[in-house]
């Protein structure tokens, strides 16, 4: 058993973590003044990391650098946009944040809708297209029937132009069943997840921190 | 089958017994009054059920899944000197999942003599990219900086970057993690763009990540992606394995467990797995004993 | 001003970025290439802008002494503090060996992984709870998700490992993924691909605005 040593540098961050870690646990038993410290340290911190980080990995070296060495002084623009968005602060200015939101708006209106058009509908319908019967394979055929059914029937399910009735209320009932299995596998995978990062805690806290176990 | 069998025929007796007591009044009022029960005590199981398989572990049985041997089989196909793109997408939140995937894949990718490119999508991700490409690539396989591999580290942007990179990945990403312009770095005088990327290694926990790579650039820039991922966003990426998008997937610890035991690793995530099992036993009991307090319940409110 | 030339700057560069896919010109390419660069730039600084707001609102609290002031004041000198050795350690913060990875450890990593690790508890509550097989579809949503659950997991594979090959846990919790999971979430895909298209091209069209309209507070 090795606990860390916290008169270490690295060590008392370790103790640091782990006693925020535990801090954060005591939720679960009820809100407290230390769940509170710890979860106001926590935005705070993440708020500047993420300022830090976008100034040193993006603005820095996307713009500022560029602009000042003059290597490509067109950049000044992005950068004038960008400071544009703290005319929010400003109310009578604040109109001229729009400009800066018009770029980030258009830029990805456009760039999704090709995405989405080429990487999810075309390919997903292309993908669809699946033999209903492949000789000498009946698994697969009855896997292939399954699936164009499950499809069809789902989005027949989301088409509310026409009301749900006969063959159609027949029809988006298959698909609710499908989309019933669907989250419940969500589901399943969800719970896989969820438990994982509490394990990830748990190694944290006998490893690193109490020294009990190696993982 | 007899394993089998003896399975369903112990499923049938419990059932079975269950719905026996259930008509005796004195159990079915023991099961009304357990919808009372204080959450607590669940959150006590759940802590007593990780922390044990965590310090005695029972060693259960992995055995790879077919979408994650994909997943190994594309990186077994690289060649020496071959170019690969690893987009850590990812932050600490996700770490217990993804970052045994990280590390595994980085192992797989040094023994083939492998160079790799990596970058984030996700601000938190450049110092879990940099622990990796230290561990593995730097102290295990003595991968040399600038020349074998390269962490170019977060840019801002989601699919902007992506389409950027597209075009010209030193001119998205100007300098590396630690400021170097990336004309100083041999490595990246061999990469214009993504079509000079033989893989892209995605692991991903959300967005932007797996689901933006292959929106914008697989079929763009004919870009082969194999995704490791959260097991939260795993179901939506089985769409992508079935049309090929996506050349392999590995879903959460469970996934990464399966890789680390391919790679032949005992990490984090394969002794993870024990306390894995457990916690969801204790889930699906949540899910039946909660079922049968509430019929208990509603059989004691009909009488 | 206000509000049109705005809404023309969307329809200008989003028609940019759609020529871009379709048009490989260096006509649209080239300004395509340049709203790519510049809106990686704009999003930078959105960022930032939240962390502003982030000081305007908690900043107005511990000036009035409101609600919980004090912790304001940790999450304000916890940010000032980040931002301040983000900066003084240059372009090379990230290094493993500076102050601001041992913040990122100590603080920031710790925290959000135990903040995302606290669901695994209120998932097992939940279950027991709130999860109640009422009808057909709950049932079938319970079935997928236990066969899932202990499919995905070691225990699935040690309690069927000696079953009849097709049958056993794993291969069962495979199916389900591979088919009726796969086509459903299939259609949802394809469902909110036409309307992510249909968005799209409202705002590029100039129908979806609302941005252009206000900014409030």
């Amino acid at each position: 058993m090795h606990i860390a040593n916290p008169l270490s540098f690295d060590g008392l961050g370790v103790w640091i973590a782990a006693l925020l870690t535990l801090f954060i646990f005591s939720f679960l038993y009820k809100d407290n003044p230390f769940y509170k410290l710890a979860e106001h340290l926590f935005v705070g911190i993440s708020a500047g990391y993420y300022v830090a980080q976008e100034w040193w990995a993006v603005i820095y070296p996307q713009c500022v650098k560029p602009v000042m060495n003059g290597s490509r002084p067109i950049m000044i623009i992005p950068g004038i946009l960008g400071l544009l968005l703290f005319s929010r602060f400003v109310p009578k200015a604040g109109w001229l944040s729009r400009w800066s939101l018009a770029i980030i708006i258009g830029a990805y209106a456009g760039i999704k809708t090709t995405g989405f058009a080429q990487g999810d509908l075309v390919e997903q319908f292309h993908a669809s297209l699946l033999p209903l019967w492949v000789p000498g394979h009946i698994g697969v055929s009855i896997d292939n029937i399954l699936f164009i059914a499950g499809i069809i029937s789902t989005l027949v399910f989301f088409f509310f132009s026409t009301e749900h009735k006969g063959a159609i209320k027949n029809a988006a009932q298959l698909g609710v069943w499908f989309l019933m299995i669907s989250f419940g596998a969500a589901y399943g995978f969800t719970v896989m997840a969820r438990v994982s990062l509490l394990i990830g805690r748990f190694q944290f806290l006998l490893d690193p921190w109490l020294g009990v176990a190696r993982f | 089958m007899a394993s089998l069998i003896v399975f369903l025929v112990v499923l049938a007796v419990v059932a079975g017994i269950l719905a026996f007591l259930l008509r005796v009044p004195a159990v079915a009022a023991w099961f009304a009054r357990l919808r009372g029960l204080d959450r607590r005590w669940i959150f006590v199981a759940v802590w007593v059920l990780v922390m044990i398989p965590l310090l005695f572990p029972l060693k259960l049985p992995i055995a790879p899944t077919a979408r994650a041997v994909e997943y190994y089989e594309e990186i077994e196909k690289l060649k020496p000197g071959d170019i690969v793109l690893l987009s850590a997408d990812y932050d600490p939140a996700s770490g217990p999942e993804l970052g045994p995937m990280l590390r595994s894949s980085l192992t797989q990718l040094c023994r083939h003599k492998v160079k790799i490119v990596g970058d984030c999508l996700w601000p938190g991700g450049p110092p879990l990219l940099e622990q990796g490409f230290n561990q593995v690539a730097r102290d295990q396989f003595h991968y040399q900086y600038g020349v074998d591999y390269v962490n170019l580290g977060f840019k801002e942007g989601r699919e902007a970057v992506i389409l950027a990179m597209g075009n010209s990945i030193p001119g998205t990403f100007a300098s590396d993690f630690r400021g170097t312009p990336v004309t100083q770095l041999p490595l990246m005088n061999k990469v214009t763009n993504l079509s000079s990327v033989k893989l892209l290694v995605n692991i991903s926990a959300g967005y932007p990540g797996t689901k933006e790579w292959v929106q914008q650039a697989s079929r763009r820039f004919n870009l082969k992606i194999i995704s490791g991922c959260t097991a939260v966003s795993a179901p939506e990426y089985y769409a992508y394995l079935q049309s090929n998008q996506l050349l392999g997937l590995l879903g959460g610890m469970a996934g990464a467990a399966e890789y680390e035991k391919m790679t032949g690793i005992t990490g984090s995530a394969t002794k993870g797995m024990d306390a894995q099992s457990s916690v969801h036993l204790l889930i699906m009991l949540c899910i039946l004993m909660g079922n049968l307090a509430h019929w208990a319940a509603r059989r004691q409110g009909e009488r | 001003m206000q509000r049109q030339v705005p809404l023309l700057l969307t329809a200008a560069i989003g028609l940019v970025m759609l020529l871009y896919f379709f048009v490989p010109n260096p006509i649209i390419s080239g300004p395509g290439h340049f709203f790519e660069d510049a809106v990686i730039i704009v999003v930078a600084f959105a960022i930032v802008l939240g962390a502003a707001n982030l000081l305007q609102f908690n900043g107005e609290i511990i000036v009035r002494r409101g609600k919980d002031w004090p912790y304001k004041a940790v999450l304000l000198l916890s940010m000032f503090a980040m931002i301040g050795i983000g900066l003084v350690e240059g372009e090379h913060y990230l290094d493993p060996e500076t102050k601001f990875s041992w913040m990122y450890n100590t603080f920031y990593a710790s925290m959000q992984a135990t903040m995302f690790a606290l669901l695994a508890f209120y998932i097992a509550s939940a279950a027991f709870r709130a999860f109640r097989i009422r009808n057909v579809e709950a049932a079938l949503l319970a079935i997928a998700a236990l066969f899932v659950m202990i499919g995905r997991v070691p225990i699935g594979l040690a309690i069927s490992k000696n079953w009849p090959n097709g049958v056993q846990l794993p291969q069962i919790s495979d199916w389900i993924m591979e088919n009726p999971q796969n086509s459903a979430k299939r259609a949802i895909l394809m469902g909110a691909a036409l309307g992510v298209m249909s968005t799209g091209l409202r705002i590029i069209m100039g129908i979806e605005g609302s941005f252009s309209r206000g900014e409030g507070r």
